[in-house]
């Protein structure tokens, strides 16, 4: 399904500070400032000033350095952190003009449970080992009110075969699981209830190459069946090429540089991505 | 009937950062019009700026300046040198299509996954892109048993043809190609000489670089000649098919001559350029 | 006459505890009837048993009983089991409050892992004993995470616990504390009562009370309130099944049964767990057939006496997360249960 044109997720201004902060964080840190750092407060400016939108459908790609601020802005859009400041609006959402981030907890667990699946770098903060891999999958799906436990069962069934998990092991803990494995359920869980925006963090970071290349072509079609709009971060930009329609590059908690993935690949116009780029090739 | 691409004062230039700002031209002020149906060649030496030109059009690389004016199916004109990302995205997936080199594509999805991939971003549901898909590597004369094998173990030409499949299975109507038979043996330029006519006679506009000149000999409409990254010379494919051949050292010279048609006087002399004509 | 009268030990404050304490329960009481099923934290007062021993009930009974009210207090049950016993005896000795057997005539009732038979009515309380009051205990140790649970009303966890319980033995094996979601909105446990007993608190009549003294926690199910029993579409809530089987005191069918093993026969007996409720029948059967020992508040009026021993609630299967046995179906089994649960 192609992009429709309607934003399914817009973020204005979010910032997130680690610290208290002072009124100088923002503009005393930065890729000029070639720190996250606040010199004045010692505050660490994670995610300065970001705004975009997602349309449905639509791959965004997130790249950049080590403590860039890439995870961060994802877990704020998540409700994992708290956005110091900024605004966030999921079309699917009461008018789609009510604050995410203004919402109360409730609130924001129906947007988490409902409009978002989440995959997490590290898969044991997406899944919890000691539920089965089914029951991983199941979570989702009750907290999206499926209450059957033999649709619950069909559709784990579907995920996992999809996401290439062995029926056999659908009743087997993800403790015991390899790491890939892990991740794998992971995904079949955040995919579990159709939701119109994914976030995924590294994805495919630790995965081996058959399997990472498995997980990307998952990925694509994904977006392609059901039209779920994504943001893909990672470091490395083959997944990035493979997947994302356009690309925003993070440096020191700004994004310096949005545009079409593959121009931000070859006519790449900061000087950062073009360090980014050309290390990369 | 109108123009489907008009390219005004197009020029590129690369500034790298990384190497203390040092600026590379990539082409410079490039303008020609591209009428609906027709097929432009674009000639030059190496570097001279081709796929700049191409890849401008596709907005991989953004235009430092001038105008790409499209005229969508939809008879709106849109600029492509400012076109948003997202209406970029859209034309890519409805109307412009770009063919590389090389391929470049998902690891491990089989052949007949990667053409119905295409269709299947269109809309298509899955089936029907997949027979669609069949039938096109039919068209391209990929052996049957490579169907459903991964492309990145595919040879050379066998890549190349998969390559051009994927963006023709779209069936775009502006085809930009950049060097679309380069290493391909006689037979398999047959097939794609005659899946780009097919193309053509469906009513595609195309530009096209192509290094082998015969190909482009009978493919083209319209050459134009680029030098130094400036337009050079334009003239009719004819005569570039029967009268060209490759010098070293003198790329086109004689393309040149045979065109006639305000011929550069002294291309290569400051890098600069001969002669332009803007008003095609 | 007044009641104090009969109060023997003058020492204390009416029901032990003083007026500004009981004030304090009250408010919490009122609290927690105002927002069904939520855990309302109250600053359980130190009483003369231990905690464990229903320590919250009985501060609730504590601060809600009055002069004029007919008390009777249960365990399992029974009116005479020791812990039962004791309770009452504190409890008249500070109030001099009137007891009873008899679920109609009582006006409070505080009774540990058991809702009596009989249809309670408005005018009546049922204060239940908690020992541990969170039922999301069985899947998150921290009590900052089950509190944000609730605040978000996020029981997804019990849900994919009671999917594993199917998945791994074919149903739900939870015995007592079945979780249930009160008013649509908090999961509470309903206290170590049996499945039996949770439809009774769904769109009573009566207001039930939870108090859980070591962990100082007190909530409510008011009456006309739903409190339904977590279930799946396709796996409903059960209750436990007696069918065939009989009291074999009272003959009744159709109540929550005790299973003792007669070790002289080899058989297995049932009898009522709620021993007001099997007298009362008893009683009646007396009077049309002359032909039965006086009520003795107690389950065990005339089994055998080896069976005594054994007499035990039926308990279904671990609370704690499953191991790995998949002995599907094996449903019913007798816990002798230590002599009180913590
Ligand atoms: N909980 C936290 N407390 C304090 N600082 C934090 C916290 N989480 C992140 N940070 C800081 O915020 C910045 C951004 O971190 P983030 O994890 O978003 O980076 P990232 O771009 O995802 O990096 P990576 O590619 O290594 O995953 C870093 O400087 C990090 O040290
Ligand atoms: N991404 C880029 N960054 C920097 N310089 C570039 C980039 N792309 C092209 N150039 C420069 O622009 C000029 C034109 O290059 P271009 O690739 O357009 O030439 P071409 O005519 O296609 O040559 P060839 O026939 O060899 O393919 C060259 O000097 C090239 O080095
Ligand atoms: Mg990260
Ligand atoms: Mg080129
Ligand atoms: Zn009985």
């Amino acid at each position: 399904m192609a992009a429709t044109g309607e934003a399914v997720l817009d973020v204005r201004g979010l910032t997130r500070l680690y610290g208290a902060g002072c009124p100088d964080c923002l503009v005393l840190t930065g890729p000029d400032a070639g720190t996250n750092i606040c010199p004045q407060c010692h505050a660490i400016v994670a995610c300065n000033n970001i705004s975009f939108d997602l349309e449905q459908g639509e791959i965004l790609g997130i790249v950049g350095e080590s403590g860039s601020g890439k995870s961060t802005l994802l877990r704020c859009i998540c409700f994992d952190e708290e956005a110091t400041a900024g605004e966030c609006y999921f079309a699917a959402f009461g008018t789609g003009r009510d604050d995410a981030f203004s919402q109360t907890g409730q609130a924001r667990r129906y947007i988490r449970n409902h409009l978002l699946g989440i995959v997490y770098q590290n898969p044991l903060m997406g899944i919890k080992p000691h539920f089965t891999a089914g029951g991983n999958v199941a979570e989702k799906l009750l907290t999206a009110d499926v209450y059957n436990v033999s649709l619950i069962r069909q559709r784990a069934a579907t995920l996992l075969q999809r996401t290439e998990v062995p029926l056999a092991r659908m009743d087997d803990f993800p403790a015991n699981f390899s790491g890939g494995m892990q991740q794998r359920v992971q995904i079949a869980k955040a995919l579990a209830n159709n939701p119109p925006v994914l976030l995924l963090d590294e994805v495919s970071t630790g995965l081996d190459v058959s399997v990472q290349a498995r997980v990307l072509d998952l990925i694509k079609e994904i977006q392609r069946d059901l039209g779920i709009a994504m943001i893909v971060v990672s470091h490395d930009l083959g997944v990035i090429r493979l997947l994302a329609d356009r690309t925003g590059v993070m440096q020191h908690g700004q994004v310096i540089e949005f545009g079409l993935t593959d121009q931000i690949l070859e006519d790449p116009q900061h000087r950062y991505t073009q360090l980014l780029v050309h290390s990369m090739l | 009937m109108g123009n489907v691409l008009s390219v005004r004062q197009l020029s590129k230039h690369f500034i790298l950062h990384i190497l203390g700002g040092k600026v590379i031209a990539g082409c410079e002020e490039i303008g020609f019009d591209l009428k609906q149906g027709e097929f432009l060649g674009l000639t030059g030496p190496s570097g001279a700026g081709k796929s700049t030109v191409l890849k401008c059009i596709y907005r991989t690389y953004l235009p430092t300046s001038g105008q790409m004016l499209y005229t969508g199916k939809d008879g709106r004109q849109i600029d492509l040198a400012c076109a948003p990302e997202r209406e970029m995205i859209r034309l890519r997936r409805r109307e412009i299509g770009y063919v590389s080199q090389f391929l470049k594509v998902m690891p491990r999805v089989p052949a007949v996954d990667v053409l119905a991939g295409e269709l299947r971003q269109k809309g298509w549901e899955m089936e029907r892109a997949r027979q669609r898909a069949r039938e096109f590597l039919k068209i391209m004369d990929i052996n049957q048993a490579l169907w459903d094998a991964y492309p990145s173990t595919f040879s050379g030409g066998e890549q190349q043809r998969i390559n051009l499949a994927r963006t023709l299975i779209t069936e775009p109507r502006l085809l930009l190609l950049d060097e679309p038979t380069a290493s391909l043996d006689i037979v398999t330029r047959q097939i794609v000489i005659r899946v780009l006519k097919d193309s053509k006679a469906a009513g595609a506009t195309m530009i096209g670089v192509f290094h082998d000149l015969d190909v482009m000999g009978r493919l083209v409409d319209r050459v134009f000649g680029i030098e130094a990254g400036r337009s050079s010379t334009q003239c009719s494919p004819p005569q570039v098919a029967t009268d060209l051949t490759p010098v070293p050292g003198h790329y086109y010279d004689s393309a040149s001559v045979e065109c006639g048609a305000g011929a550069s006087t002294d291309r290569r002399g400051s890098g600069r350029i001969a002669s332009r004509e803007d008003t095609l | 006459m007044g009641v104090n009268q009969n109060r023997k030990h003058r020492g204390y404050n009416f029901a032990f505890l003083d007026e500004n304490t009981k004030r304090e329960i009250r408010r919490k009481l009122l609290k927690a009837v105002a927002i069904p099923g939520y855990q309302v934290p109250f600053a359980s007062p130190e009483l003369p048993i231990a905690r464990g021993w229903g320590t919250g009930g009985l501060q609730i009974t504590m601060a809600i009983i009055g002069p004029g009210d007919v008390l009777k207090v249960i365990d399992q049950g029974c009116d005479g089991s020791v812990n039962a016993v004791n309770i009452r005896k504190l409890l008249v000795k500070t109030t001099g409050v009137a007891t009873t057997f008899d679920t109609n005539a009582a006006s409070i009732i505080q009774t540990r892992h058991r809702i009596p038979e009989e249809a309670m009515r408005q005018d009546q309380i049922l204060v239940l004993q908690v020992p541990i009051p969170e039922p999301l205990r069985y899947v998150e140790a921290s009590e900052a995470k089950t509190r944000e649970m609730h605040g978000e009303m996020d029981y997804s966890r019990m849900w994919v616990y009671l999917y594993e319980n199917i998945v791994q033995y074919g149903e739900i094996t939870i015995g007592a504390r079945y979780p249930s979601l009160v008013n649509r909105r908090y999961l509470i446990d309903p206290s170590p009562i049996p499945r039996w007993d949770v439809p009774k608190l769904n769109q009573a009549e009566t207001l039930y009370l939870f108090g859980a003294g070591r962990e100082k926690r007190i909530y409510a199910v008011p009456p006309h309130t739903l409190a339904e029993p977590l279930e799946f579409e396709d796996f409903r809530f059960r209750v436990e099944d007696f069918t065939g089987r009989s009291c074999i005191r009272c003959g009744a069918t159709d109540t929550y049964m005790n299973e003792m093993y007669d070790s002289s026969s080899g058989r297995k007996l049932f009898v009522c767990s709620d021993s007001g409720y099997c007298d009362r029948r008893r009683e009646q059967s007396v009077t049309q057939n002359l032909a039965c020992a006086e009520p003795t508040g107690h389950p065990l009026g005339r089994v055998p006496p080896k069976a005594e021993a054994l007499v035990a609630p039926i308990q279904e299967r671990s609370r704690s997360y499953p191991t790995a046995s998949k002995e599907a179906g094996a449903l019913e089994q007798v816990v002798i249960e230590g002599k009180e649960a913590r």
